[in-house]
């Protein structure tokens, strides 16, 4: 059946949900692989025309965000000639002589109780001023604010939108006393990893987040009931509701391109099929009828396709149902394991969970749509559940890091890897945002 | 327990289904007097809903001619899949049929078919996996003549691991399990 929301609201979140803001779960960002193509860019630290210490280094954080897409290296501090704060500082033989393709400077003052900061993107090559701006933040923004900035940067130079200021949404399950004794909290953190804040706990599994398209919600499934059902809690407030509690299988919840529908994974008719509820309508609809597994629905980004993990050829494999003819083709040939694709944003590629024939390792792996070529980028023993950031540069996924499961980037041309290691316990089910501004 | 004691015929047709289903290994299988085609076969280990339902009544039946006395709980809580497979290995059938005579002959009692799988993949399909090999146990009781109020599944996947981090095939086996809990 599915639940009507608010009856049930208030009560399980005050059982349930514990948000905790001050929660320091942070991730820890370590490169693994580096780009040997990436352009030489100095950001020159901010002049601080203020009072008492700046809670963040904006420049820093703006170094950090460009150096792990693995298109831009940014200088060491240490060899900057000079610390220019605007453009009439700015002597370009100096930088030149320092290989840098571009250079960032900026100032942060502090007027009523704002920061105003200004910044100034240079091309040292062609020695022209690219763009410049102010923009104003509360104190407690300024890492905000830093996101932001990369975002604009990030777009000034490669023509691409940035992916600095949207939030993952993961699992964390730690090993209490006993072997089953586990903590599972569901968090949100920066794309960074850092401000990470629990937003539920539970001794019981939690898995599956996906986030609506406004970036506002969350769905997942949760067994803290004793049996595996939908939910879905709104980031920001904390409230939430339980969604589904069929009979058996409550699982893979996929928001719709357009918010209004979620796929999901029922076996209510006795077997895993893909679903879809039609959230305003309050309607379930069964899309797939097949005596095998199929689990694991994701929309094509124009919402007309629903691709869906199936061992109806023996093994997992990934198929794709048309929703309006309903037709039913085959995508993966290639390895005996595939499964939990996802779509990249331009739906031309899809990126899955690849095991080779005869191979050991599950991998993440991409699948060109158009001509069915596979790539392979990763190539740890388990790795699983991968996200596409949403301008489909990047892929964060699950693996196992020793025996710590901890997530993993890997940029979508395979040039830049990096792990999101946490103090304790394993992360996985990561959840890359849409974009949120 | 003697398994013939409760099969009716319908039941038997469908545990031989489930025997050839799993490929072999039936040796020590009962034969019987039934006649089992090979299309009866198919259908039947497909069509597990109705089959369940049928053997539902029976299982009734059943439960009021059982005994209530002696039949011990078995020690064995634990079975054991394939990878990627949720047919029953024929070495424990032997186990599974204690559970049935035990269930049988305690019809108050309840049971929870835990269905677990190994770490590899992903974690949704192996949820439906580990809901495939608890749904298996349940047919093949249900078959028995077990009432289906007596037995529930859920589907854990990869969220409880009895070995955590394994590595070697034997470890990995482990977590490839159905568990009873009662």
């Amino acid at each position: 059946m599915i639940l009507k929301p608010r009856k049930r609201v208030w009560w399980l979140a005050l059982i349930l949900l514990v948000i905790s803001f001050n929660t320091q779960a942070n991730l820890t960002i370590r490169i693994t692989q580096g780009s040997d193509k990436a352009t030489p860019i100095a950001l020159v630290p901010f002049a601080w025309r203020g009072s008492g210490a700046l809670p963040e280094d904006v420049a820093r954080i703006v170094a950090d965000n460009l150096e792990r897409t693995g298109l831009f290296a940014p200088v060491p501090r240490e060899n900057l000639v000079s610390l220019p704060s605007e453009a009439s500082e700015v002597i370009y033989r100096d930088w030149r002589l320092l290989d840098v393709n571009y250079l960032l400077v900026g100032s942060i003052a502090e007027e009523d109780n704002q920061l105003r900061i200004n910044y100034e993107l240079f091309d040292v090559v062609s020695q022209e001023r690219i763009f410049g701006e102010t923009v104003t933040a509360k104190r407690s923004q300024l890492r905000s604010r830093a996101h932001f900035v990369s975002d604009r940067i990030y777009e000034k130079l490669t023509g691409q939108r940035g992916i600095f200021s949207t939030r993952m949404a993961y699992v964390t399950a730690e090993q209490l006393s006993g072997r089953a004794d586990y903590q599972f909290r569901l968090h949100v953190a920066d794309a960074d990893g850092q401000r990470s804040r629990t937003i539920l706990t539970s001794r019981e599994p939690l898995l599956s987040p996906d986030w609506s398209p406004d970036g506002k919600k969350l769905a997942y499934v949760s067994f803290e009931r004793g049996r595996p059902a939908i939910y879905i809690q709104e980031v920001a407030t904390g409230s939430r509701y339980q969604l589904t509690n069929f009979r058996g299988l409550n699982g893979a919840p996929a928001w719709s391109p357009d918010g209004k529908k979620l796929a999901m994974t029922l076996s209510r008719d006795g077997n895993p099929e893909i679903y879809i509820y039609h959230l305003e309508e309050k309607r379930l609809i069964r899309v797939t009828h097949h005596y095998a597994i199929d689990t694991e629905p994701s929309w094509s980004p124009d919402g007309k396709n629903i691709i869906f993990t199936s061992s109806r050829s023996g093994g997992p494999q990934i198929y794709r149902v048309n929703l309006q003819s309903g037709n039913i083709d085959r995508l993966s040939f290639e390895g005996n394991y595939n499964a939990r694709a996802r779509y990249s944003p331009d739906g031309k590629e899809i990126f899955m969970v690849h095991r080779e024939s005869g191979g050991g390792l599950f991998s993440i792996a991409g699948l060109n749509m158009d001509t069915g070529r596979l790539r392979t980028l990763t190539t740890s023993p388990l790795d699983e559940s991968p996200s596409v950031a949403p301008n489909g540069s990047m892929v964060i996924y699950a693996l196992m890091q020793g025996d710590q499961g901890v997530l993993g980037v890997v940029s979508t041309d395979g040039r830049i890897q990096y792990e999101l290691p946490a103090e304790r316990g394993d992360v996985r089910e990561p959840a890359w945002s849409p974009f949120l501004n | 327990m003697d398994l013939m004691k409760y099969s009716k015929p319908f039941a038997l047709a469908a545990i031989l289904a489930l025997v050839a289903g799993c490929g072999g290994g039936a040796a020590t299988q009962p034969t019987d007097e039934e006649e089992v085609t090979a299309e009866e076969v198919q259908t039947s280990d497909e069509d597990s809903a109705e089959t369940a339902g049928a053997a539902e009544e029976e299982a009734a039946n059943a439960e009021a001619m059982a005994e209530e006395d002696a039949v011990e709980r078995p020690e064995v809580m634990t079975i054991y899949f394939d990878f990627d497979k949720s047919n029953i290995r024929s070495e424990f059938y032997e186990d599974l049929n204690a559970h049935a005579a035990y269930l049988q002959a305690n019809p108050d009692s309840k049971v929870v078919l835990e269905g677990h799988a190994d770490e590899r993949g992903t974690r949704e399909y192996n949820m439906a996996l580990g809901e495939r090999r608890g749904n298996s146990v349940q047919r093949y009781l249900s078959l028995q003549g077990v009432a289906s109020e007596q037995m529930e599944v859920v589907s854990y996947g990869e969220e409880r691991l009895a070995v955590r981090n394994a590595s070697t095939s034997e470890e990995h086996q482990q977590n490839r399990r159905v568990e009873f809990v009662y």
